[in-house]
């Protein structure tokens, strides 16, 4: 299936390139019905990867790139399920999404992160998974997740600090703050800052520019030098886990998903 | 250096230009999430394009209990 139209992205191969976009309303926030979506991706990557050379993922929301987890839903399964259901649902979700977030990080292909706008949280994480993220000079960048009593659980941790110098993911860490595209590309996170609404343009010029090259001397290269941190992966699971059981995380999400606050998306 | 009154102009007239209010509905101690009719995410969007426009970085929480133009211009010339 080299096209597909979900209810959350859709999928196709255009001159080469697969391009994943999302399209989910409000701000393509991670949860069940995109995971869904997304593992559907992942398990036709390789053969998508066959007839390609690059991957871009891109949002359609003029929101942003994504906001991140689904809050609403996770805070709904939350009151409906007792204490030990409950974090069986997060680590079965958590472990979901990270076997998505490792097949995009590890495909056989350029992965460029096409941003916009809001790139938070589990948003920010699936940029992260990605060789290259272009972004356009309005994206924001942040981890909220502390807000919540939380720390990123989708593998942000460990592919932050592959990328990052310690300095700036404790920055982000620690007090949750948000950073435009200058910013990043000044720590080393952004590949290219482009006009706003040109990330995409920018994007699919960089995946011709790849294209150019012998592809298996490409896989050799990435291989090498972006290794998958699968112990650090898993302790991120296991700390996520572990957090979310603090009655300090379920007051956290209450106050997320009922709040009439006008800064909700503001520390 | 620019005095605190030069820099609340300017945030009127970005404000003003970007969310399509005319520039003398504003105020400096007026309510931008009010005035502008704005959310978070378009609040995040104007801190975006003030940082641009001013050269300077601005942690959002900078903008914990700042709700007026005048207290968002404060927090800015402290960065300049």
């Amino acid at each position: 299936m080299t096209n597909f139209q979900g209810k959350t992205l859709s999928w196709q191969i255009r001159n080469g390139t697969v391009e994943l976009l999302l399209d989910r309303s409000p701000c393509n926030e991670i949860g069940s019905d995109t995971l869904l979506e997304l593992e559907q991706f992942a398990a036709r990557l390789e053969l998508l990867g066959e007839g390609a050379h690059a991957l871009i993922i891109a949002s359609a929301r003029k929101e942003g790139f994504c906001a991140g987890a689904n809050l609403a839903e996770l805070y709904e399964h939350s009151q409906r399920l007792g204490p030990v259901q409950r974090i069986a649902a997060v680590r079965d979700f958590l472990e979901r999404i990270h076997r998505v977030m490792n097949a995009i990080d590890a495909a056989p292909l350029t992965t460029i992160a096409a941003v916009h706008g809001v790139t938070f949280g589990g948003g920010f994480e699936l940029a992260l998974v990605c060789d290259l993220i272009v972004a356009d000079k309005m994206t924001r960048f942040c981890f909220p997740e502390l807000r919540l009593g939380l720390i990123p659980g989708f593998g942000g941790i460990p592919r932050l600090k592959r990328d990052l110098g310690n300095a700036i993911v404790r920055d982000l860490l620690l007090t949750g703050r948000s950073i435009n595209a200058a910013k990043a590309q000044s720590v080393g996170l952004v590949s290219q800052v482009t006009a706003e609404g040109d990330a995409l343009r920018v994007a699919r010029a960089t995946a011709a520019q790849v294209g150019k090259f012998d592809r298996e001397t490409a896989i050799a290269a990435k291989r090498f030098i972006k290794p998958l941190l699968h112990d650090e992966l898993r302790q991120e699971i296991e700390i996520f886990c572990e957090l979310f059981t603090r009655p300090a995380v379920e007051a956290g999400l209450r106050k997320f998903v009922e709040s009439t606050d006008p800064q909700p998306y503001l520390p | 250096m620019k005095s605190l009154e030069q820099t609340t102009e300017e945030i009127l007239r970005l404000a003003a230009e970007h969310f399509n209010v005319p520039r003398e509905q504003l105020g400096p101690a007026d309510d931008f999430f009010t005035k502008l009719g704005i959310n978070s995410l378009q609040a995040l969007d104007l801190l975006t394009r003030l940082e641009q426009h001013f050269g300077i970085e601005l942690p959002d929480y900078e903008l914990q209990g700042v709700s007026d133009f005048r207290a968002l211009a404060e927090r800015i010339q402290s960065r300049l």
